[in-house]
């Protein structure tokens, strides 16, 4: 195995809410995993815990949080400093914000190589051109004098990737890096995300609630409902067989071309995510599900099928009751 | 970026105008000024003497259109009291009152931001309650009694500092600190603010990413976004100093433009009070507009 | 926390409201009645303190508790009096310019930088020369001079306010303008102006306590606590409490104003940044 981030049960929460409820998840080096999900089910609160940037008001706990076979769990935050900007980098959905606009794109560059390189200002001007020029930003010295705001939103993406692999780190997140984007500059943007992955061996974990991108370029996905993973497993293997009704509702909502019937409705999963506190109990699912039945109240049976497919549903592989 | 400066500056102009009118305005509020100047007992003839040596007899839009041409070439006639032209008297005052208003200010600003940034990085506190403490006291205490505190607790109690006058540089410190007061609460609280708002940015949430040290992520990122604003707030907080020093120069007894002021307004020497209103007034006007200019050269959106 | 700081402000401003109020029966002496022979009796927890004078007597022997309720009582009246009338100018520009806008805006706008550039002590104190001091002419000094506050925030939530649906709807079934501004601006924008009120009000006790310090505000013998320092500061040297009491007093009531203004900014929801 090579994996380069290892979490188990790992579990997150403000105040009474349970935003995160005990999560496993594996990414591997040269591998892409999807986490898809509704909005507010914990996607973006797993990926910031990764880092340690949770807010100081969350709660946060897991069992075993390893990065390249070492546990930083207990790491304190001078330690994840040095680890954060160089082994693992994030990149955030809105490329709007997430650059200082008081600062030019070359000073909020420079100073990753500076701080974890100890790089001279003209090896990291070099450098930063090399790595701009890489991820397709076209006349990057010039880029280097600029600020956000004289960019376009998918400039500036890709001024956030680039800034994020100056390092060259182990493990890249990507919180929705394409939501705010055009359609076409996220087809461009996903397309350079899988190339650089490729070249350099990326350990890559995407989040996104975008079924269509999933298909496109994860390798493996977790599907994510209030707070747990409910189905996991090889993209195709998901895909082709969806076995949790949640996956299989959320797949129904993809639009493909000529298979809507005219007339008919996109299949969408009526209701919204429930906000779960302490002493929940059985599927977080079961309002909105079109199979639940009132044994759906007690606690779930995880399910595994070969190749690390698994899913959490009181209906067994078969579609029978499991009877837990 | 052009435009907007010329557009300022003419209405700087107008507004500097208007106050013109009202500084005038004002020194005719009462009936009749000879009389307050002859003294309860002068005689008619006596009064009238000095209504005609002013110019008081003639009419008021011509009495004013002498003044404000003679104004705007920075005659300002001259003092009935020091026997001595009123641009000149204001000169030799200008000094400590400057002096005294760029020490606060600067002791405002080294007060209230280190002070309005640990409250934003304590956010709900104590640390952040005893900060907004701070600013609310510093609003609820009346300068002239604070100064007057000072001046007993440093000056009698422990005799550290002089009790008035500028002698030493020692002297400088207890007003400038007293002048500061007026600038500390609001620049605290713009800080906070700032800071609290630029803390939860994701620019610094993409700073902590990068991994970069607290200092970097504090000072850097952060509070050089919260400091446009509050740079441009101490321009303005300058002006309202030098209103303060009225009062300030009055309980330390320090001969500046403020303490020129009052002294005048108390014996009627008007000429003398229509200058420093217009002196205080477009330097108000001045400083507001350096306020506007620096917030816009600050932010690289606007600089373009 | 922020609850017990709306409480304690509250509490303070209701208790000076009181004073305010029943001041003649509150207190204990004349106000006026001097007393040559009982000069700096000092305050009771002094030595040389009597239970005669709770908090002494001033340098012509006058009762220095009955002098400051009298004095809650001015700070009270200007504070109050001076907030309606600078209220009234500030909402009436403030709501003209942000629900006219155009050309009435900028007007608005000309005449709040004109008031800001202008020096509000020096003016005031001229003011109060030229026609004489007296606790009306104060009132009228400060309420003349202090509107600009309630202009800006008027002006700004009148703007706001002016654009939601149920303006336009009482607008568009026909509702003259008066109507409009009357019936649906004022209401939604009061508690703005509320807590302007308090900001205000606080600015105006210490203005007025400012002018008298200067000796152009009230006029003695009316026991307004600035004038109560100013009177006592030749002598602050030898008896400190005769600055201190009245001082403390014009603090706590500030304080306590502010208190207020703060908690109802943060229970209203009232927006005050310019
Ligand atoms: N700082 C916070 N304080 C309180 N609750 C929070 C905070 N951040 C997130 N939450 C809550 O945690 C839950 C998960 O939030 P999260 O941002 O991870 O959702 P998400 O899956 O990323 O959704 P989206 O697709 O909208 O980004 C939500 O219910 C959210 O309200
Ligand atoms: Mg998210």
């Amino acid at each position: 195995m090579n994996a380069v981030l290892e979490i188990e049960d790992l579990r997150i929460g403000f105040g009474p809410l349970e935003a995160v409820r005990g999560i496993d998840l594996v990414v591997e080096r040269g591998q892409t995993h999807c986490l898809v999900g509704e909005s507010g089910c914990g996607k973006s609160v797993s990926a910031l815990s990764v880092l340690r940037l949770l807010p100081k008001r969350a709660r946060f706990s897991a069992a075993r949080l390893a990065f390249e076979g070492n546990d930083i769990a207990g790491l304190g935050e001078r330690g994840m400093a040095r680890l954060r900007g160089d082994r693992m980098a994030m990149i955030f959905q809105e490329p709007m914000t997430s650059l200082n606009p008081a600062y030019t794109i070359g000073s909020q560059m420079i100073e990753v190589l500076r701080r974890h390189r100890g790089a001279s200002r003209a090896a990291a001007v070099d450098r930063c051109i090399a790595m701009l020029e890489r991820v397709g930003v076209t006349a990057p010295a010039m880029r280097l004098g600029q600020f956000p705001h004289q960019l376009s939103g998918g400039l500036r993406q890709r001024v956030m990737i680039a800034t994020a692999l100056l390092c060259e780190p182990a493990l890249l997140i990507a919180d929705e890096p394409t939501t705010a984007l055009d359609v076409t500059v996220q087809a461009q943007f996903l397309r350079l995300l899988a190339d650089i992955q490729r070249q350099m061996g990326l350990a890559v974990l995407l989040i996104t609630h975008d079924l269509g991108v999933v298909a496109r370029v994860a390798d493996r996905v977790s599907v994510m409902y209030a707070g747990r993973i409910v189905e996991h497993g090889a993209t195709g293997a998901v895909f082709a067989a969806p076995r949790h009704p949640y996956t299989r509702g959320l797949l129904a909502s993809i639009p493909v071309p000529g298979k809507i019937p005219p007339g008919g409705r996109l299949g969408s999963i009526p209701g919204i995510v429930p906000r779960i506190g302490a002493g929940f109990a059985g599927c977080a699912f079961r309002a909105r599900c079109a199979v639940a039945m009132p044994a759906c109240a007690a606690p779930v049976p995880e399910h595994r099928l070969a190749d690390g497919h698994r899913f959490a549903c009181h209906l067994g592989p078969d579609g029978a009751w499991s009877g837990a | 970026m052009i435009r907007f400066i010329v557009r300022s500056l003419l209405l700087a102009m107008l507004v500097c105008l208007t106050v013109l009118i009202v500084s005038f305005a004002l020194t005719r509020l009462s009936g009749n000024l000879a009389i307050n100047l002859a003294g309860p007992d002068a005689s008619a003839a006596s009064i009238a003497k000095i209504q005609h040596e002013l110019g008081l007899d003639r009419p008021l839009p011509v009495q004013f259109a002498a003044w404000a041409d003679r104004a705007l070439h920075g005659d300002f006639g001259n003092s009935y009291l020091y026997h001595q032209s009123v641009s000149s008297l204001i000169a030799s005052h200008l000094k400590v009152t400057l002096q005294l208003g760029a020490i606060a200010i600067g002791m405002a600003i080294i007060i209230a931001v280190p002070l309005g940034i640990l409250a934003a990085l304590h956010e709900g506190t104590w640390i952040d309650t005893a900060c907004g403490l701070v600013a609310l006291i510093g609003q609820a205490v009346p300068s002239f009694w604070l100064g007057l505190m000072l001046i007993l607790w440093f000056g009698i109690d422990l005799r550290w500092l002089p009790i008035a006058g500028l002698a030493t540089w020692k002297g400088y410190i207890l007003p400038s600190f007293v002048l500061s007061f007026v600038a500390i609460p609001v620049m605290l609280r713009l800080t906070r603010g700032g800071m609290v708002d630029a803390l939860r940015a994701d620019y610094v949430r993409t700073a902590r990413a990068k991994g970069l040290s607290r200092a970097s992520i504090v000072l850097k990122h952060a509070f050089r976004n919260a400091a446009m604003p509050v740079v441009a707030v101490s321009a303005v907080q300058l002006g309202f100093i030098l209103g303060g020093s009225v009062v300030t120069e009055v309980v330390f007894n320090v001969r500046g433009v403020g303490y020129l002021a009052w002294e005048s307004i108390g014996k009627g020497d008007f000429p003398v009070v229509q200058a420093v209103v217009l002196l205080f007034a477009v330097t108000f006007v001045g400083l507001t507009f350096l306020a506007d200019l620096i917030g816009a050269m600050l932010d690289p959106r606007v600089r373009g | 926390m922020r609850r017990a700081a709306l409480s304690l402000g509250a509490a303070i401003v209701a208790f000076a409201a009181i004073l305010a109020i029943f001041a003649p029966l509150l207190m204990p002496h004349d106000p006026f009645a001097q007393d040559l022979t009982h000069r700096y009796t000092p305050p009771f927890w002094l030595p040389g303190g009597s239970s005669a004078h709770w908090l002494g007597t001033d340098g012509l022997g006058r009762d220095y508790l009955s002098r400051l309720i009298l004095g809650a009582r001015i700070s009270m009246l200007i504070g109050v009096s001076t907030v309606i009338l600078s209220g009234i100018i500030g909402t009436t520009l403030g709501v003209l310019g942000g629900y006219f806008g155009g050309r009435t805006d900028a007007v608005v706008m000309f005449i709040i930088s004109c008031r800001l550039a202008i020096p509000v002590i020096l003016v005031a104190l001229t003011t109060v020369f030229m026609v004489g001091s007296g606790l009306w002419v104060v009132v009228l000094t400060i309420g003349l001079l202090l509107w600009e506050r309630f202009a800006i925030v008027a002006r700004a939530a009148t703007r706001q306010v002016s654009g939601l649906d149920y303006i336009a709807a009482a607008w568009a079934a026909g509702c003259s303008r008066t109507r409009v501004i009357l019936g649906e601006i004022l209401p939604n924008i009061a508690h703005h102006l509320l807590v302007i009120a308090t900001i205000d009000m606080a600015i105006a006790i210490l203005l007025e306590a400012a002018l008298s310090f200067l000796g152009l505000g009230v006029p003695p013998p009316l026991p307004s606590w600035g004038l109560m320092i100013s009177e006592g500061k030749d002598y602050m040297f030898f008896k400190p409490w005769v600055i201190e009491i009245p001082g403390i007093a014009l603090l706590i009531l500030v304080l306590g104003i502010n208190l207020l203004g703060d908690g109802l900014r943060d229970r209203l929801g009232a927006r005050t940044e310019q």
